[in-house]
């Protein structure tokens, strides 16, 4: 077994990987990236569509232009890639990691988890029918056809509207694959409205809301799938309709990515690790940042949360204290996500939040207070907060709501 | 057109078409308002000038940016991501699909190199967007 030590660690080669290195590098110290890809950038990679970078770069990238120009910036660092940790050792400070030249015994100073997040299998639903070839969850179709080069089949139904399944619903139109319809179970879309235009009105896809997928049918290919509209949580009864199709693309949802440290780390019922505005865990020494945390609609806030999240770690690990929380983050009415749960009210800090349902003109809510007003409110895109202490009365209990107050 | 008729305050009459703007994630909900030959008029919701330039554009030829991906030969990836440099008109999308499939590429390919130049005549490069090493 090999021994290495590092002041700062960071997990996990994505976007907030990435941000976590610049920011541990930033103060100075001896800093490790360990991936379990052969290369950074994660999801990045394969989301070849326009619509990263407006904010850090201030210009409409592709998400592999966006990782490129990010690394670009961040200059050399230690690597360890097709790397797998099997183990977190928070008492001793230590990582279990096998890699292909071996085991390694890694001890950090700090810890930054930055490992996103994994698909919603399409199990996960529980329908019924067969399982025949051709059913695909949305991301790993997106990895067949933009990196290697292999489309999953003719004719394709889209189930969940989610904003991977919208790009694959324009992704398998463009390399001429016929896309019947996206079938969305609740009543509203699931991914960001500038998806909905580009990727499905562009192309006349037509969007099928409160419908699902109810049977699955073939033997060994996908024949097609029966499709009914739901009220109330269930399928109505005559509605359902056969479609014919041989591929099956599920958007069903990301979860946060923490099995590895879900016996140590406070996680929150969406899955997602509990931080505070410091991007820290419960853990003194170790920090969290990106999906993992909160499943985020736009690249360039994993980024900042990353430098955050690894300059904070880097400060730690030379020994410095950082403030303690002051103040619980809790979510009051209508509001379903939060990023942040813990405030030390020692600095203003972005908070990003989701409403729990779709709204007009909504005003946000900080115990009593109204904070900021927004002109819509939709679940699939998230609200930016900054919170400032100064401002705002933040000890013990904070509550933010949401409140529609106009169409 | 001279045969349109003024309302009580001697303007065209004019509408508002509702859209979202597509420019970036945030996606700002636009009121555009054209008059009755669909000339662009003014524009509110938008948070940017890009969104007034997008909301000018969309009602009098939408375009759009083209992301996808080119074949590459010797390549440590057998595709190479590439979009276009600017959005491109929106009708052009297919025809720019058929040249995009007919194409390939040698690697090393480099971010940002030109892979079509004046796409369909649109004056509008489609670049690649990833560096592919070649395979050694
Ligand atoms: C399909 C899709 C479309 C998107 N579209 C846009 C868009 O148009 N605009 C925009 O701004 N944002 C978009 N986003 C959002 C944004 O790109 C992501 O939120 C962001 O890139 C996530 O970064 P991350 O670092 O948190 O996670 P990831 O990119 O998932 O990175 C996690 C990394 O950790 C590694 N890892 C995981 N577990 C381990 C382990 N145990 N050991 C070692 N390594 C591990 C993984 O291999 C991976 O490299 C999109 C996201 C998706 C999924
Ligand atoms: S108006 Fe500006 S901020 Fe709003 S969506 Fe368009 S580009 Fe983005």
């Amino acid at each position: 077994m090999k021994k290495v030590k590092y002041d700062v660690v960071v997990l996990g080669g994505g976007a907030a990987g990435m941000g976590a290195i610049k920011g541990a590098l930033s103060e100075n110290v001896k800093t490790l990236l360990i991936e379990r890809e052969a290369s950074t950038g994660g999801v990045l990679n394969q989301c070849i569509h326009n619509g990263f970078g407006i904010h850090v770069f201030n210009q409409e990238l592709s998400g592999p232009e966006y990782h490129e120009m990010y690394l670009e910036k961040l200059g050399t660092f230690d690597a360890m890639y097709e790397t797998t940790v099997l183990k977190v050792d928070e008492k001793h400070n230590l990582l279990h990691a096998i890699s292909k030249d071996g085991v390694y015994e890694i001890e950090y100073g700090a810890l930054v988890l930055a490992t996103g997040a994994r698909e919603r299998p399409f199990e996960a639903l529980r329908i019924s029918g067969t399982r025949p070839a051709g059913i695909f969850t949305a991301g790993l179709a997106q990895h067949f056809v933009n990196l290697e080069n292999k489309l999953p089949g003719h004719k394709a139904v889209i189930l969940g509207s989610g904003d991977i399944g919208l790009i694959m619903a324009r992704r398998l139109t463009l390399e001429g694959v016929k896309v019947e319809g996206v079938y969305e179970i609740m009543p509203y879309q699931g991914g960001l409205t500038r998806n909905i235009v580009q990727c499905l009105d562009d192309f006349n896809i037509p969007l099928h809301l409160s419908t699902s997928v109810i049977k699955v049918h073939g033997k060994e290919r996908l024949e097609g799938v029966t499709v009914a509209k739901f009220e109330n949580g269930r399928p109505v009864e005559g509605s359902e309709r056969f479609i014919e199709c041989d591929t099956l693309v599920a958007s069903v949802g990301l979860i946060p990515e923490n099995d590895l440290v879900k016996e140590i780390v406070e996680i929150d019922l969406s899955e997602g690790a509990v931080v505070d505005d410091l991007m820290r865990t419960n853990i003194p020494n170790i920090f969290a940042a990106g999906n993992n945390v909160c499943i985020h609609d736009l690249v360039d806030f994993v980024t900042m949360e990353g430098e955050m999240a690894g300059k904070n770690a880097a400060l730690v690990s030379k020994g410095e204290k950082l403030p303690e929380r002051k103040a619980i983050i809790k979510e009051g009415n209508n509001v379903r996500i939060l990023s942040t749960k813990y405030t030390t009210a020692s600095q203003a800090f972005k908070l990003y939040l989701r409403v729990s349902k779709p709204m007009g003109t909504t005003a946000l809510y900080l115990n009593d207070e109204r904070i900021k007003v927004v002109p819509v409110a939709k679940p699939s895109e998230m609200i930016e907060l900054t919170l400032d202490p100064s401002k705002y009365k933040m000890r013990g209990k904070v509550i933010l709501s949401a409140l529609e107050v106009g169409k | 057109m001279s045969d349109s008729k003024l309302n009580e305050n001697g303007e065209k009459n004019s509408k508002i078409i509702e859209m979202t703007c597509i420019v970036c994630p945030i996606g700002c909900h636009l009121k555009v308002k054209v008059d009755e030959d669909g000339k662009f008029l003014s524009v509110t919701g938008n948070r940017c000038p890009r969104g007034a330039e997008y909301a000018k554009q969309e009602v009098t030829d939408p375009r759009r940016v083209l992301p996808t991906s080119v074949r590459v030969k010797n390549g440590e990836l057998p595709l190479v991501s590439v979009r276009t440099e600017s959005a491109i008109p929106k009708r052009l999308i297919f025809e720019a699909m058929k040249v995009v499939k007919s194409i390939e590429v040698e690697a090393p390919v480099k971010r940002g190199q030109v892979i079509v130049e004046n796409l369909l005549d649109t004056g509008v490069n489609l670049i690649a967007t990833r560096t592919v090493k070649k395979l050694t």
